[in-house]
This record gives structure tokens, C-alpha cells and sequence, in this order.
């Protein structure tokens, strides 16, 4: 590979400094007001603010409902993960034999990403509505009661399965790459040594989409945790009761519903733990130990 | 030679300016929540108000929903970009008066009071004002889209199978069970439960909601809902849930499609659907009566609360024609006429004693029977302690939890004295919270 070598010294950092800029103005400076409000209480108007140390993380972590978010926001992010990439990879895999046609397949596989994910969540919802909707029709017909304003579960569900529809033609993009770029030599030479596809599967091209396969875990995860808050947003609300209540909702729900921005900036503080965390783990773990 | 050009246009420019300066209307920044259909009839209130005088320009500006136009609102504020007028809902009545406390609100009665524009509490609906006014009956915000729960009815469901439409709660049990008999799929529904189910069952009852006059007499207040007879109620749905008399429709209007399908011929929610119902229901009669009575709490009911939003006025302006421009909207708005149009196109109702009349006059609740149920209810009897409204901080999350909590009691998760009691104990938090950060 060739090195760039800039003969100026300044050179690098003005070429750098647009970027700079914005990552300090939109993502450090707010992320440092959000660690100062999160130590404060303030009236909504901002005419009086009381130091209050950490009585905004502690109140937190003594609410039974914001710990049952964490529940909740773990079951629903890996359910959309699991869901989303494992339909995702059995899609990839099938559209990478098929040779006909592939590119309109394809296409509408893609689709739905375009869809943002509020809307992915109105369809979804129209769809199971249980007063209008054509799948809890069916879904009486076959002498099951749908009522995902009533049941818990069933509302999880619910978001779930609209989350992992709208992601899955992301992960089916990158897996089909993946694929893509296993070298057809191998498999060959696998098929010689009379090894079925199954076995194919699991011993070549499986762990060989091992980088592409973490790589969408983490982003999925991301997506799950934080992309989502429109979809539930514009669905369940975080209800019913508090059964879909993700920890970016409620981060939502009390600085903007609530007006309490001490305690939603605290929220955001642990969220961007989260976020640290995940990346932290992606980084320094997942992309050393995948075999490439 | 460009230059010149540039200098030349620029000077012909101010000149043809300068006219328009000599008779500049004062501005006045007018947001609002309504959107669709409503929306259009609020921007038109402005353009016609413009078009009656040239002294002042109304500016109506759509800002989303009820929350995201006070969330903005107060965000301007805190920018000092604030508007003139905000609409904010009736919920959010405690914060808006602490801040009044503080000075960013311009209490209507006193901005009338400056501007020397006649105004008299007298003339507005009580039910509707005592809902914004402080302890001593100055109207601090003026009361805008008011709407108040009624029992919406499918007559055609009640007159083919024989039944009475009931004005008691035994009355729409029985009710339930004879249509759930003849098929009707779940026969009672309601939305906004903790407006309709809670809080208006509680004024209609004459039952605190919380104490220091339902938080009318200061940050201190503690809810008081789970008191036996609210319990008794929610039991009582909850029973009826289970008998399949009653199917939970979700929170606000998410079950309106139960009432037009015709899956539910008694739907308890705001008066305020008129507007829409007239033109979405097309198969079957309908009607609005008075919400049903529980006789086992009281023997007549006092009278029902409002819902919707009230116009704030907010300071930080330095141009005193704007608020002189201000007050002349607000009164315009007030208008016999203007109220009586509003209320026959939205169900809302007037908030004027006088528009009332008017309604009366042009034969309105003649015409369209029920339509002057909500205004009964409101003016049934001088509103108490108790039924005047309801002022809690932080009340549209605690409408949440209480959402939350009554959803525990539909699924079967929670008894209603569980429920309740968690749920005054989760709202006084957040009470005590409101209170510290506001004191």
C-alpha cells in the first residue's frame, strides 16, 4: 500500500477540522450537558435549579419501573436481533443461489429498509389491530384472542416482529456480501470430499461470515436499543402498562412529557454508558477474535 | 457599475419599504396543537381577525401535538423566542401556573385589565373556567377547545333489541349483559380512562381526587384515588371485562373504531368526537347521553369536568402593542358567534354563556339531539372543591402511570386496589418531585 505522507504540518488538521467540529458541537458538547443537568433539578421554565449530586441516578435505580425497562429493553433487543438476522441470513443464503431474476428478488428484499421505522410501525399495528386489522382476524379465525392493547406480551411481540422486519433487509445486504466473498473454491473442494450443504454450511460459510455475522450484532443491538424509538413512539407508547417501555422511551417520556430534565439526563448519561460499553466490546473483543 | 446597481436597487427597495413601515402591524405569535380539520378552522379564526382590523397581525402556527407544543413553548421561552399566545392542555395547567408564579405568564385576566378590554368572569361557562382559575377566580388562561365526557350511544343496537338506555352504572351492567346476549361483541367501552373512568367519575361523584382542593391550594397536594369508591368502579369494570361486557380499547381514542363498528353500543369518551362521528357513522343512529351514576355514592351527580386546552398568554415581549394586539384575539375569539360556530363544527362546547344561547337560538340542539349534553353536565350544579378540576404537577405523566396501572387491572395482573394504590403512590412521587423542583 502507498503512504500518504502531507508535506504541510497544518494541512491534516484543516482537512480534519470540519469533522472535528461537528463531533465536538453535536455529539461531546451535548453529551457534557446532559452529564451537568444530570446532577440538577429544575423547574421546566428554568428559574431555579438545586444541586442535587447523584439523587437523579439513585432515584433511578431504587424505580422498580425503570429497572423493569432494562428487562425489557434486553428481551426486546435480542429478540429483534435474533430475529432479524437469522431470517436475514436464511434470505442471503437463498438468494445467493438463485440465478434467475436475483436482481428483482433482491430488490424487494431490500424494500422495506426504505420504510422509516415509524411508519414500519403503523403498518404493523394497522395490520393487528384487533378491531381492524386482517392479521388478528386470522389470528380469531384460528381461535386465538389478539389484543395487544390488553396484553403485555402480545404487544412486545408485536414491536418486535415490526423492529426485525424493517432490519432485516440491512442484515440481508451485508450477509449477502458476505457470501459473496466466500471463495467458491472452497465449497467446491468441500463438495468433493462429499460434504452435504448442511455441513457446507456450518463448516465453511458460517464461520466465514463470522466478521460480517458480529459486526451486524453489534449494529443491531444499536439499532434495537435506540433506532427504535419512533416505531414505539408512534405504536404502543410503551404500554400497555409498562410492557414495551424501552430505556430511550422513557428517556423521552420525562424530559419531554415530563419535563423533568434531571432525571432524563440521567437516563441519557446510563444509555451513553450503554453505547460505550457495546462499542468498547465490538472493538477491543469481537473484531480480535473473529477468524478472517 | 454592478455596484451601483446593487446601491440602486437597494435604495428603491427601502423606499418601496417605507410605506409599509408607517402602518406596520404589530405582531403576534399565535401556537397551537390542532391539527387537520381543526386546524384549519384555528388558522382561519386568525385570517378573519387579521382581515377586521390593520393594526395587528395574528401569526397562527401549527406546532404538533398538545405535548410537543408545550415542550417547544417552554423550550422557546428558556431561548427567550417565546410566542405570544400558546395553547397548552388542561393537564398541563400546574406548570404553566408555577410559572405564572415566576413571572412568564400574563394571567388573561389581568392582561384584559391592562388593555382595557371588558371582561367578565360571569360571562364564560363555570364549569369551564374554574378549571383555570386561581383560588381567588381570576381566569389566568382562556379557555379555547373545551370538551367533557359523555356516554356515546348506538340507538339502533338499543331499539332492536327492546332496551332502555340506561343513566345508571347497574343500568349499563344489565344493559351490557342483554346486548351481549343478543351478540353485540363487547357492549361497553370507553378511552381516556383516567380522565373519564377516574377523574370525571370522581367529580361527578363529588369525590376529591386529591387533597388540597384537588391541588387548587398548592404543591403539597397527594392524590386520593384509591378510595373505596373509585376501587368499587374499577372493579366493577373489571368484572365486566371479564364477562366480556367490556373490551379495552387502549389509551385515548384508540377504541373509537369499537363504537363506529358497532362492537360497542355504550362508548364512554369526549364530547368532542361529534364533529368526527357525524361524518364517519353512517349505518346506525346515535346519541349522546349523561354519564351514568353510580347510585350507590351518591343520589345525583354534581357535574362533569372538562378536557382540552386553554390560550396562555407569555411575557418577555418589550412591544406593549403586541399585547394590546393580544388581548383584541383573545377577545375576538370569545365572540358569541365565533364560540357558537367553533362549538356547532367540533362538538367542543362554547365556552361563552351567550354562545350558548346563540346555539339555542339557530335551533342547534334541536336539530341535533345530545348535542347540549356536555353543557348540561358542565352547568348542572356550582362546581365543588371537588369538581371544579384538578391542578397536579407533572399530571400528563401521572396519567400515564395511572394508564399503566389500569392496564395491569384489564389484563388480570393486578386487583383494582392494587392498581389504585400503586398507582397514588407512584403519583405522589412524582408530586413530591414536582414540588421540589418548583418550590
Amino acid at each position: 500500500m502507498k503512504r500518504v505522507v502531507f508535506r504541510s504540518k497544518w494541512l491534516p488538521y484543516v482537512l480534519l477540522a470540519p469533522q472535528i467540529a461537528i463531533t465536538l458541537i453535536f455529539f461531546f458538547w451535548p453529551a457534557l450537558r446532559a452529564i451537568e443537568s444530570s446532577f440538577f433539578i429544575e423547574d421546566a421554565f428554568g428559574f431555579a435549579r438545586e444541586f442535587v449530586a447523584f439523587e437523579n441516578y439513585a432515584r433511578l435505580f431504587n424505580d422498580a419501573g425503570y429497572l423493569k425497562s432494562f428487562r425489557t429493553t434486553l428481551v426486546f433487543g435480542l429478540g429483534v436481533t435474533a430475529l432479524a438476522m437469522s431470517i436475514a441470513l436464511v434470505l442471503a443464503v437463498a438468494a445467493n443461489r438463485v440465478l434467475q431474476a436475483a436482481l428483482t428478488y433482491r430488490t424487494f428484499i431490500i424494500w422495506p429498509y426504505a420504510v422509516a421505522p415509524a411508519l414500519a410501525g403503523v403498518i404493523w399495528f394497522f395490520l393487528m389491530n384487533p378491531t381492524l386489522g386482517i392479521v388478528a382476524y386470522w389470528l380469531d379465525l384460528a381461535g386465538y384472542e389478539w389484543n395487544h392493547y390488553q396484553n403485555g406480551d402480545q404487544a412486545l411481540l408485536m414491536v418486535t416482529i415490526a423492529a426485525a422486519w424493517k432490519q432485516i433487509s440491512y442484515n440481508f445486504l451485508f450477509f449477502l456480501a458476505g457470501l459473496q466473498s466466500i471463495p467458491k473454491s472452497m465449497l467446491e473442494a468441500a463438495a468433493i470430499d462429499r460434504a452435504g450443504p448442511w455441513r457446507r454450511f456450518w463448516t465453511i460459510t458460517f464461520p466465514l461470515l463470522s466478521p460480517t455475522t458480529f459486526f451486524l450484532l453489534v449494529i443491531n443491538l444499536v439499532y434495537a436499543f435506540f433506532d427504535t424509538f419512533s416505531l414505539i413512539h408512534a405504536t404502543t407508547q410503551g404500554g400497555p402498562a409498562d410492557a414495551t417501555s424501552i430505556l430511550v422511551l422513557r428517556v423521552y417520556q420525562t424530559g419531554f412529557v415530563g419535563q423533568d430534565y434531571g432525571s432524563s439526563a440521567a437516563q441519557s448519561v446510563i444509555l451513553m454508558g450503554l453505547v460505550i460499553a457495546l462499542t468498547v466490546v465490538q472493538f477491543r473483543y469481537v473484531e480480535r477474535r473473529v477468524n478472517y | 457599475m454592478q455596484t451601483k446597481t446593487i446601491l440602486a436597487a437597494a435604495l428603491l427597495g427601502s423606499t418601496a419599504i417605507t410605506p409599509a413601515l408607517a402602518q406596520e402591524r404589530a405582531e403576534v405569535n399565535f401556537w397551537h396543537a390542532m391539527g387537520g380539520q381543526l386546524g384549519e378552522r384555528t388558522d382561519a379564526f386568525a385570517t378573519e381577525f387579521n382581515a377586521t382590523q390593520d393594526a395587528c397581525q395574528v401569526n397562527s402556527i401549527y406546532k404538533g401535538n398538545y405535548t410537543e407544543t408545550m415542550t417547544q413553548a417552554i423550550a422557546a421561552f428558556r431561548a427567550g423566542e417565546q410566542p405570544h399566545i400558546v395553547q397548552v392542555f388542561e393537564v398541563g395547567t400546574a406548570t404553566m401556573m408555577s410559572a405564572a408564579d415566576r413571572g412568564a405568564v400574563y394571567p388573561v385576566h389581568q392582561l384584559m385589565e391592562d388593555q382595557g378590554i371588558e371582561f367578565d368572569e360571569a360571562d364564560y361557562l363555570p364549569g369551564v373556567i374554574s378549571y383555570y382559575s386561581d383560588t381567588e377566580g381570576n381566569l389566568l388562561s382562556l379557555p379555547f377547545n373545551s370538551s367533557t365526557p359523555v356516554m356515546w350511544v348506538n340507538l339502533d343496537l338499543f331499539e332492536e333489541n327492546g332496551l332502555e338506555v340506561p343513566t345508571t352504572w347497574d343500568g349499563v351492567v344489565e344493559a351490557s349483559r342483554a346486548l351481549k346476549e343478543a351478540g353485540v361483541p363487547a357492549p361497553f367501552g370507553m378511552g381516556w380512562q383516567s380522565w373519564t373512568m377516574i377523574e370525571n367519575f370522581s367529580a361527578w361523584h363529588d369525590l376529591p381526587i386529591g387533597t388540597m382542593q384537588n391541588g387548587f391550594a398548592g404543591l403539597g397536594t397527594e392524590l386520593t384515588i384509591n378510595n373505596e369508591h373509585v376501587v368499587g368502579h374499577i372493579e366493577r369494570l373489571a368484572e365486566m371485562a371479564e364477562e366480556g361486557l367490556f373490551s379495552y380499547g387502549g389509551r385515548r381514542g384508540d377504541s373509537r373504531p369499537q363504537f363506529v363498528n358497532g362492537e360497542a353500543a355504550m362508548w364512554i369518551n369526549s364530547s368532542a368526537y361529534y364533529g368526527g362521528f357525524v361524518a364517519d357513522i353512517q349505518d346506525f343512529e346515535f346519541t349522546q347521553v349523561q354519564m351514568p351514576l353510580d347510585t350507590s355514592v351518591a343520589d345525583e351527580p354534581q357535574n362533569s369536568i372538562i378536557g382540552g386546552a386553554t390560550l396562555w398568554v407569555l411575557r418577555g415581549h418589550e412591544d406593549d402593542a403586541e399585547y394590546a394586539c393580544t388581548a383584541q384575539f383573545l377577545d375576538f375569539l370569545s365572540g358569541t358567534e365565533q364560540q357558537a360556530d367553533w362549538a356547532q363544527a367540533t362538538g367542543y362546547v362554547p365556552i361563552t354563556l351567550a354562545a350558548a344561547e346563540l346555539m339555542e337560538e339557530r335551533g342547534f340542539f334541536e336539530e341535533n339531539p345530545g348535542t347540549d349534553v356536555a353543557i348540561t353536565q358542565l352547568t348542572l350544579n356550582e362546581p365543588t372543591e371537588n369538581s371544579r378540576g384538578l391542578r397536579f404537577g407533572s399530571f400528563v405523566q401521572i396519567r400515564d402511570v395511572i394508564n399503566e396501572e389500569l392496564e395491569a387491572v384489564w389484563s388480570g395482573d393486578k386487583t383494582a386496589q392494587e392498581a389504585l394504590d400503586a398507582a397514588v403512590e407512584r403519583g405522589n412521587d412524582l408530586l413530591r418531585r414536582f414540588e421540589q423542583s418548583n418550590s
